[in-house]
């Protein structure tokens, strides 16, 4: 199997054989993380662009750290969405930073699709960072590392993704991973959460917490994007913790050795309580580290190697 | 000079007639439907229509022409261009121009520039609202005066329901339709395509069929209320079908259009975040598909309207989301709708009869027919000719046709208004 892409655009495009390659070929990158000169040459003379459109702390921070590790050059340009309004295309950005030859360009965008836009238009490799609503492919690689570390496996577990599904990338992106890795998926929130079709995509849908988490191998709580909703999807966070909150109690009717996920940043108090999220089946901050890991291989892939 | 059409297959709806039949046209009317050969040619110009359909001229109730105001996209001179090259001999156009078409002053430019462009008839639409914005009626009398035929605010709904009750009893005052754009904001809201599966894989806002159809029955008992003409445009769903079919079962004065696209794509024409595909209301499903069809050949829907509205690469080459909505229409109208012919889903006279007799009468104005004494709106038709759409050929200015590409069976080849030839394809002769 090789993986030969020009870009990475979302989960839905990746066969398991990809996804495979690209785990096992983080699970050995992670190694470097540990050296005392955390540093290999494997993308020295290589330029990283990351765009981002929308505000980010780790993820950007991750495609930079990853980067460097591998020893590329990098390059951060935050957009603020105002200012792209009034000024320039999107597509004239791009074709703008492509005239300084960088080798690939990572981009975080409020308009789903839109690094597929880029992708059709620009010779350099794009990376998916979060578009829209639609996908952030490679959360859901490093969700996939984090699981298969804990669990030697990927093949028959329970995920359970709970939370606001209907303003999550994240969950696209996991419901795909997870069930094309073998794995069976329960989604679960208030209805106003959960779009219509979503058993389309391969998952189970559910109302209830209670049932989602029952004999759950992996809970993967989603953060509540308050700054996406607007109004009406629910009446008071204090009713939403109670009914959709992840509280010890929940531990008890999954598996012994549940591990809990969240991709962050939380709102603790109110999708996950603090002594779950930092109890001892929570895998979150394993989940940081196994991002930097899963973009150094998705670089290294797009970029590295005889292909460069 | 006076034309012979010879040969042709007279199709006419209006008064069910489906003939071999020779059609002379003189002093820009229709002066005689004869018996093959019985019309002397001596004097006149022969067209051989042998092989052809001869059909009322189509007419096009809704489409956008941009001028005044966004003669980048389009003017009226190409939109009627692309409208006779399509085979319309008529069109409606929609009064969201800039400044809108709220007064006279904008109706009389319209109509102006029209008898210079000398392609197509054009018929204004005027706004429901001063500026369609929702607030105050515009001037019906005075617009109806100066030529307007219908009135609308297309492009947006009236949301107030008092408002729309008011514009339908103003309208039914001066005998005007109100097109109504059913469409309520709440629950589009962002939404940027149909709400479903596809929807769900592009992560795009969606928009319900529910958003359509709880203002297509609004407006229906508000026209039952008023007794108003009421025609519902671009219907995209089933739901809509149903509810429509109901009231015309009911006895109510109700029209409705769709557009071809409703009938010709679903929302997986989106897939890869196509902006062609992006239009209001949204293409919709294969259920939805089937009952437009449905209602076209049982008439529950009285007009096929290609609802034509240009835009540049400036709204189109865009992420999808900031992409404006709208879709180019005019030239594919016809073979998009002889498809459901091809497929027997409707016959020829019913085919016809949605493209001209139909929205003649929905607007209430001449054409329509091949009656003897009227005017000699007049479009030839080659019902099996195979042809690849391209949009580099297309008369409008704009290219935003998800159908490039496309290979359609019918064509139009010539298209007559009041009599005179105003175009025909090259190579005739």
């Amino acid at each position: 199997m090789e993986f030969r892409r020009k870009d990475l655009l979302g989960v839905a495009d990746l066969e398991p054989e990809e996804i495979q390659l690209i785990l096992d070929t983080a699970a050995s990158f992670k190694e470097i993380s540990t050296r005392p000169i955390k540093k290999v040459p494997t993308l020295r003379g290589k330029t990283v662009v990351t765009m981002f459109y929308e505000p980010s702390t780790r993820t950007r921070m991750s495609f930079e750290i990853a980067a460097k590790r591998l020893s590329a050059d990098t390059l951060n340009l935050t957009v603020s969405a105002s200012s792209a309004v009034k000024g320039e295309t999107l597509a004239d950005t791009a074709h703008n930073l492509e005239a300084m030859a960088p080798d690939v360009l990572v981009i975080r965008h409020y308009a789903s699709g839109a690094p597929h836009y880029l992708a059709r238009r620009l010779k350099c490799g794009v990376v998916n960072a979060g578009d829209g609503l639609h996908e952030h492919p490679t959360q859901a690689l490093l969700d996939l590392l984090t699981v298969r570390e804990a669990k030697g496996t990927l093949s028959g577990l329970k995920v359970a993704i709970v939370g606001d599904i209907a303003h999550s990338r994240v969950a696209r992106s996991d419901i795909q991973a997870f069930t094309k890795m073998g794995s069976r998926v329960t989604v679960a929130g208030p209805a106003t959460m959960l779009p219509p079709y979503l058993e389309t995509l391969g998952a189970k849908v559910t109302t209830s917490l209670v049932e989602a988490v029952r004999d759950a191998d992996v809970i993967m709580m989603l953060r509540l994007q308050l700054e996406r909703m607007g109004q009406m999807f629910l009446s008071t966070l204090r009713e939403y913790s109670q009914f959709f909150g992840l509280a010890p109690r929940h531990l008890n009717l999954a598996k012994d050795d549940v591990i809990i996920m969240h991709p962050g940043p939380l709102n603790r108090g109110v999708e996950i309580s603090p002594e779950v999220a930092d109890g001892p089946h929570s895998l979150i901050l394993e989940q940081v580290a196994n991002g930097v890991a899963v973009r150094m291989a998705v670089l290294y892939f797009l970029i590295g190697g005889e292909k460069g | 000079m006076s034309l012979l059409i010879k040969g042709g297959l007279v199709v006419d709806p209006s008064t069910h007639l489906e003939d071999p039949l020779d059609l002379l046209v003189e002093q820009g009317k229709i002066a005689a439907l004869e018996p093959p050969g019985s019309i002397p040619e001596e004097g006149r110009r022969v067209i051989a229509a042998a092989g052809l359909v001869v059909a009322p001229g189509l007419i096009d109730m809704h489409v956008h022409l941009r001028e005044p105001g966004e003669e980048y996209k389009e003017t009226i001179c190409t939109g009627t261009r692309a409208a006779v090259q399509g085979g319309f001999t008529a069109v409606a156009c929609m009064p969201n121009t800039k400044p809108v078409n709220d007064t006279t002053a904008v109706t009389r430019l319209i109509l102006d520039q029209a008898k210079v462009a000398g392609n197509a008839r054009v018929y204004p639409v005027g706004a429901v609202s001063l500026g369609s914005k929702g607030e105050a009626l515009s001037e019906y009398g005075d617009l109806k005066a100066a030529g307007v035929v219908a009135l609308s605010d297309d492009g947006h709904p009236v949301s107030n329901s008092m408002l729309m009750r008011r514009a339908l009893e103003y309208a039914k005052t001066f005998d005007l339709p109100v097109i109504s754009h059913c469409e309520d904001l709440q629950l589009s809201a962002d939404g940027v395509m149909h709400e479903g599966k596809v929807s769900l894989q592009l992560g795009l806002k969606g928009v319900p069929g529910a958003a359509e159809e709880v203002m297509v029955y609004r407006d229906l008992t508000l026209a039952a209320l008023t007794g108003a003409r009421l025609h519902i445009a671009h219907v995209s769903t089933a739901g809509s079908v149903a509810i429509i079919r109901l009231a015309k079962a009911m006895g109510l004065a109700v029209s409705a259009e769709t557009a071809p696209h409703y009938f010709s794509l679903t929302d997986a024409a989106v897939l890869g975040y196509n902006t062609h595909a992006k239009v209001n209301p949204p293409l919709r499903t294969e259920m939805d598909v089937r009952s437009i069809k449905e209602a076209l050949r049982d008439g529950t829907l009285d007009a096929v309207a290609s609802d034509h509205a240009p835009h540049s690469s400036l709204e189109k080459e865009l992420e999808f989301a900031a992409a404006a909505f709208g879709l180019i229409g005019l030239e594919t109208s016809l073979g998009l709708t002889l498809k459901l012919v091809h497929e027997g889903t409707l016959n020829l006279i019913q085919a016809i009869e949605r493209l001209s007799t139909g929205p003649a009468r929905v607007l209430g104005v001449a054409g329509g027919t091949l009656e003897v004494g009227s005017p000699a709106d007049i479009t030839l038709i080659d019902l099996n000719r195979e042809w690849t759409v391209d949009v580099g050929t297309f008369a409008s200015k704009s290219r935003n046709c998800p159908f490039d590409g496309w290979i359609l069976k019918g064509k139009a080849v010539m298209t007559i208004v009041g009599g005179k030839v105003v175009w025909e394809e090259e190579g005739r002769g």
